[in-house]
């Protein structure tokens, strides 16, 4: 395994712990969660393949649901936006391409690629969580009250911990 | 066969996205089957593990208000100890018939994790298999109804929490003695709707609901709520009552699991006669 696969190995378990130990525990408001382990997927290095990515988005989904006792509800969200992940990136590359070898991170792209890139994912990511956690629309408004409440304090997070870490290269 | 083979390669990417959703929409589906014990949810031990300490950190923060529950619970436990056994003398000076008067054990345990503000709540506790916890029965707190054993494993188990969509019991109004179930509506974590209460009933804002017993998971006269608000609508046949829920979810330190000794005989018993089981 290279080197950036050891760090990305670790770091899997590190957003996993972060996510059941601490967010689990932090709700805003009653209504505004923090998946922040989405972000895992979003910044696996830019050349990976979907269908890699996508193996990797149903363990990471897998392991939240087991804490979650929610079988199979966040691996489903993990998936679509891992598969959706290349694609997007792909409609969105900016001028002069992706350096080969970096990740979409802000330092490597700038905030508003960033915002752009990450913004849809993770708003997809929390609809189809939300609705298939709600199993219908009966509560369609306090639903999607929820999925915007969540997607704010999830991009926040996601932003400030971007602009947090060390050299500013991956988290 | 190799157009067929260079089909697949080449929507690879799609094909196992196909797959893989599949997949997880199996396992939403498998999940929400009421009963089951299935192992990965979080009464598995390294998940629980994990859990327990997290839920140990913030423990250790709210040690006071938990000491005063459980004092304010032996308190209360006492005073109907006493009560029960002046009655008894009263009433039934000969041997009580035993079977009946043990037809409920209670297991104490702790609460390791907990969630109120997701559609579908479950609780883990520290208890399963290895002190006689199954699927199906009930959970209690001093304050009310908890909710019911879903899976378990030796040292742990998962509870549906009365606030979750999927989750009802039967329950009846003490007053009037009508009864219907209890459904939580997803959102707000201290209140729950009571379904199922005919046109006719008068039920007045701040009775008790209890729980009716008929189906031998909750003893009789378990408290679940008081009525908060109830409406009549013209074209319908049942009152749409709101009830506040006895027990505050948000802070559940510890619950007691309800085992009945004499659940099989009922149910078997009614599946003879109704041939429905439950």
């Amino acid at each position: 395994m290279s080197r950036t696969g050891i760090l990305q190995f670790i770091l899997f378990f590190v957003y996993v712990l972060i996510q059941v130990l601490v967010l689990r525990n932090l709700v805003l408001f009653n209504s505004a969660f923090c998946f922040l382990y989405i972000v895992f997927i979003l910044l696996l290095p830019i050349e990976l393949n979907t269908v890699a990515l996508m193996a990797i988005g149903f363990v990471l989904g897998f392991t939240i649901d087991i804490f979650y006792d929610s079988m199979g509800l966040h691996a489903m969200a993990t998936v679509l936006v891992a598969y959706l992940r290349n694609y997007w990136m792909a409609t969105i590359t900016p001028q002069g391409g992706y350096d080969s070898g970096s990740s979409a991170t802000i330092s490597s792209n700038g905030l508003q690629w960033f915002l752009v890139y990450a913004l849809p994912l993770v708003f997809l990511h929390h609809l189809v969580l939300f609705f298939v956690e709600a199993a219908g629309f009966v509560l369609f408004w306090y639903t999607m009250l929820k999925i915007v409440g969540s997607l704010l304090f999830t991009m926040t997070v996601i932003t400030l911990l971007q602009y947090l870490s060390p050299q500013g290269r991956r988290v | 066969m190799e157009r067929l083979i260079n089909f697949i390669y080449e929507y690879r990417a799609f094909l196992t996205f196909l797959l893989l959703e599949l997949s997880c929409s199996w396992l939403v589906i498998e999940n929400n089957q009421y009963q089951s014990t299935k192992y990965f949810n979080s009464s598995n031990q390294l998940a629980a593990n994990i859990l327990g300490f997290s839920q140990g950190v913030r423990e250790y923060f709210s040690l006071r208000t938990i000491n005063e529950e459980l004092a304010r619970e032996n308190a209360s436990l006492r005073t109907n100890l006493e009560k029960v056994n002046q009655l008894r003398d009263n009433y039934f000076p000969a041997d009580l018939d035993s079977t009946k008067a043990d037809q409920y054990e209670f297991v104490s345990a702790k609460v390791i994790a907990n969630s109120t503000s997701l559609y579908k709540n479950f609780i883990t506790i520290n208890k399963g298999s290895a002190d006689g916890i199954l699927p199906g029965m009930a959970a209690i707190s001093n304050d009310g109804a908890v909710g019911k054993v879903k899976s378990v494993s030796e040292n742990y188990s998962v509870l549906i929490s009365l606030l979750n969509v999927d989750e009802q019991i039967s329950c009846v109004i003490k007053k009037t003695n009508h009864f219907g179930s209890v459904r939580w509506d997803g959102l707000h974590q201290r209140y729950s709707s009571l379904l199922f209460i005919p046109r006719h009933a008068i039920p007045g804002v701040g009775d008790s609901v209890v729980t009716s017993g008929y189906n031998a998971v909750f003893p009789e006269g378990i408290m679940v709520g008081v009525i908060r608000k109830a409406n009549l609508q013209e074209e319908t046949n049942f009152w749409d009552i709101q009830i506040e829920l006895s027990q505050d979810f948000g802070r559940l330190s510890f619950v007691d699991v309800i085992k009945s000794r004499l659940k099989n005989e009922k149910d078997s018993l009614e599946q003879i006669t109704i041939g429905v089981a439950k």
